[in-house]
């Protein structure tokens, strides 16, 4: 059902757009392919890029969940089967160490004027991506609720669990907090963005050897445990999907989440006006004393493939010019918070951005990074439901990791 | 029939065979062999949205040149079938020698992620198969004795939950366990237990995998028994009647033995279909309580950025291995009746 939906709506999309395609991007000739994600703001500018389509410029795009593991044959081909990959500070990683992706710094040079430099994203002196929005987990809360009983916005772990004690025993609600924990690539990224937030860091600089502080590390498994205790008891089946009708349903008040969901719940189309009117962002909480708050912060950007002729290389970058332009964020001021310039932040932003103003710590863009997220994944859960010691998990991540890493080449 | 006619029709199918299960499965062994090149890290300031700092990151192109050369790899020989993800035997040499007692290597083996897929998947398994057979027979023989004018429908209805995807059905009923869908909330009031959760313990995780399991397959030995059924000898069917055996006599002395050779095939076909149990498992978002052997397969291949082929290459001939000891006694069994009857 949702793959008609999709589909209806992608076709909805390409009407649409094709209506308006009379604005000219200049583009001579070329062909414009772009794999992507599958959520609203990604869609913005999708569209966009689209409307440089002409009679002798194509312009398809493919918005799929699956785009992570789709791009690394795709763009393997010769030609590539996409000319642009959309992607985040997790995914460039494998087109990087492929060498599927192409050097942008002679199309920033000509047609990027619109940059700000900290849009450019540099690895080894050269401009590998465009980053255009930024993303990161924050706190949701209910502030109708949470005044109603007397509490402050929680700014650390320890008030946010006494928020939700105060909650559960003032009979308000038993499971106020909700967040995505089903095991795999959901735990692992909060295990991560709490472990950010410690201050220390995965691996020994410049190798690949995990350096996970022990302390630091149990210190987070046993708030993620003490999480668990205030969430509904079916959290190991819970992504980032199924929070949503949760809190519409009014069955939570706290709940860590992404940024890039944010404008969804306090849209005026909310199933539940009241629960979207009580909806507000702030920073993720800090944990054992730090003050930095619990989150790793993310980009998304575009990235042009390799193995695709140089004119399609060009006119698929002055196409994404289009997509990432500042009229195309005048349109959709609330979809994300953009890194374009003229940004102003919505309200739909106040987390994101206080988490920037917090000192949140980037998403490792490390070609080892993504086994350590799997491993971590993989081995979470089964002390969150208390069937091992948080020191077990943590030498199960380390063994798992390790094997991969050895696998992959980095380790011996 | 001679030799060289049997070749003669065989031909055809024995090409496909070759080319699409022999090879594959002769690459996969091949991949199994191999680890990825010795990754080339350089370390060079790299700036983002975020700032700059001094990162590590691949040297593609060096790498693309190590691939150039030699295509599949390092050799690593068995190394992978014994790495801690796997076999784990070092693992398990250290575990028996500083374990104090038996339960602890038993809690200490089954915590290693190989294992722990393992003993689902045979739990799985060995569950599974005999319930299935069960009752598909039960529905096959209730079947038999519906009036003719409700057979249709009533076939129809219990082909359905093997019509219906295994992925979607089971979505459906992980819905329907939700705590507000309606079995979940039924089992609630029923048990009067509002934190009541199938979703929530891995016992009850095991058990609606297992109903689950037999909800889907039980019409496959339906459908296999319901056909048998119809090829019953009437007339010993009749003489037992003249002997006065009862309806359960008839159905334990005429109908059971009949048709247990078509028992076997079903035997045959569910413990190679269970063994290779994944669907449920995605669809019941019940990675955190079981895993299974395919599970970890799919979890190399999509769940990190770069796929661990040599890791799911290795699972998938631990796999094979597996199906191939658990068909043994059925098909030596097989054998010696093929040898009695020749």
């Amino acid at each position: 059902m949702t793959f008609t939906l999709k589909a209806s709506v992608a076709a909805t999309a390409l009407i649409a757009s094709a209506g308006l395609a009379s604005a000219d991007c200049g583009i001579e000739s070329g062909s414009v392919r772009i794999l992507s994600n599958d959520f609203s703001a990604l869609h913005a500018v999708n569209d966009w890029a689209q409307k440089c389509a002409t009679d002798k410029v194509e312009v398809t795009k493919n918005e799929t969940e699956e785009h992570k593991n789709i791009q690394v044959p795709a763009l393997t081909t010769n030609p590539a089967t996409y000319t642009v990959a959309v992607v985040a500070t997790n995914s460039i990683v494998p087109l990087m160490n492929d060498n599927l992706i192409r050097p942008l710094d002679e199309y920033v040079a000509k047609w990027g004027q619109q940059l700000q430099d900290s849009q450019k994203v540099y690895v080894d002196g050269k401009i590998m991506a465009i980053a255009f929005m930024a993303n990161a987990q924050h706190l949701f809360y209910r502030k109708d609720v949470l005044e109603e009983n007397g509490i402050e916005v929680p700014k650390t772990y320890d008030e946010m669990f006494a928020a939700a004690e105060k909650l559960r025993e003032a009979g308000v609600m038993q499971t106020p907090i909700t967040s995505s924990y089903m095991p795999g690539w959901n735990l692992a990224a909060e295990f991560v963005n709490t472990y950010l937030g410690t201050g220390k860091d995965f691996f020994e600089p410049g190798t690949a050897k995990l350096a996970m502080d022990q302390d630091a590390a149990i210190k987070v498994l046993e708030a993620m445990k003490k999480m668990t205790e205030y969430m509904n008891q079916d959290w190991a089946t819970y992504d980032a999907n199924a929070q949503k009708p949760v809190w519409d349903a009014g069955e939570a008040a706290l709940s860590i989440n992404w940024g890039s969901r944010a404008g969804a719940y306090i849209a005026a189309d909310n199933p539940s006006p009241e629960i979207a009117a009580g909806t507000a962002f702030a920073a993720s909480p800090a944990i054992g004393g730090g003050n930095i708050p619990t989150a790793a912060l993310w980009w998304d950007g575009f990235t042009i493939a390799k193995n695709i002729s140089d004119e399609d290389a060009e006119a698929s970058f002055r196409a994404m010019m289009n997509g990432i332009s500042p009229e195309m964020m005048a349109e959709n001021p609330d979809a994300a918070v953009w890194l374009i310039e003229g940004y102003q932040p919505t309200p739909a932003a106040v987390g994101v951005i206080a988490d920037l103003q917090g000192g949140a710590r980037p998403y490792p863009m490390l070609p080892y990074m993504g086994m350590l997220h799997t491993a971590l994944g993989d081995n979470l859960a089964e002390f969150l439901q208390g069937k091992e010691s948080a020191e077990q998990a943590l030498s199960d991540v380390t063994a798992a990791y390790n094997t991969a890493a050895k696998e992959a080449g980095y380790l011996n | 029939m001679p030799h060289k006619t049997f070749l003669f029709f065989i031909w055809p199918s024995l090409l496909a065979m070759i080319l699409f299960i022999a090879l594959p499965i002769g690459s996969v062994a091949y991949q199994s062999l191999f680890i990825e090149h010795e990754k080339i890290l350089i370390e060079a300031k790299n700036c983002g949205p975020f700032g700059c700092t001094s990162q590590v990151s691949v040297d593609a192109e060096a790498m693309a040149r190590l691939r150039a050369e030699q295509p599949a790899g390092r050799f690593n020989g068995l190394g992978t079938y014994t790495n801690p993800t796997h076999l784990a035997t070092d693992e398990i040499a250290d575990i028996v020698a500083t374990s104090k007692n038996f339960g602890e290597i038993r809690s200490r083996i089954m915590n290693l992620p190989f294992y722990k897929a393992l003993i689902f998947t045979l739990a799985y398994t060995f569950i599974v198969t005999p319930l299935v057979i069960i009752l598909g027979f039960i529905i096959a023989v209730v079947v038999n004795s519906v009036p003719k004018l409700l057979k249709g429908p009533v076939i129809f209805f219990s082909l359905l939950p093997m019509l219906v995807t295994p992925l979607v059905g089971s979505l459906v009923l992980f819905w329907m366990i939700d705590s507000r869908g309606i079995i979940g909330a039924m089992l609630q009031s029923l048990f009067n237990d509002p934190t009541l959760s199938l979703k929530a313990s891995p016992t009850l995780t095991w058990l609606t995998l297992f109903t689950y399991g037999v909800w889907h397959s039980a019409p496959f030995a339906f459908v296999v028994f319901y056909a048998g059924l119809q090829t019953v000898p009437k007339d010993t069917l009749e003489s037992a009647m003249v002997d006065g055996a009862s309806r359960w006599e008839r159905v334990r002395f005429v109908t059971i033995p009949y048709l247990a050779p078509l028992a076997t095939f079903i035997a045959l076909m569910q413990l190679m279909d269970n063994f290779r149990v994944f669907e449920p498992i995605i669809g019941f978002s019940a990675a955190a309580s079981a895993t299974s052997l395919s599970y970890l397969i799919y979890n190399d291949l999509r769940a990190a950025e770069s796929p661990l082929f040599g890791s799911a290459a290795a699972t998938s001939m631990l796999t094979i291995i597996g199906v191939i000891i658990l068909l043994l006694p059925v098909l030596r069994r097989n054998w010696r009746e093929f040898n009695r009857k020749t």
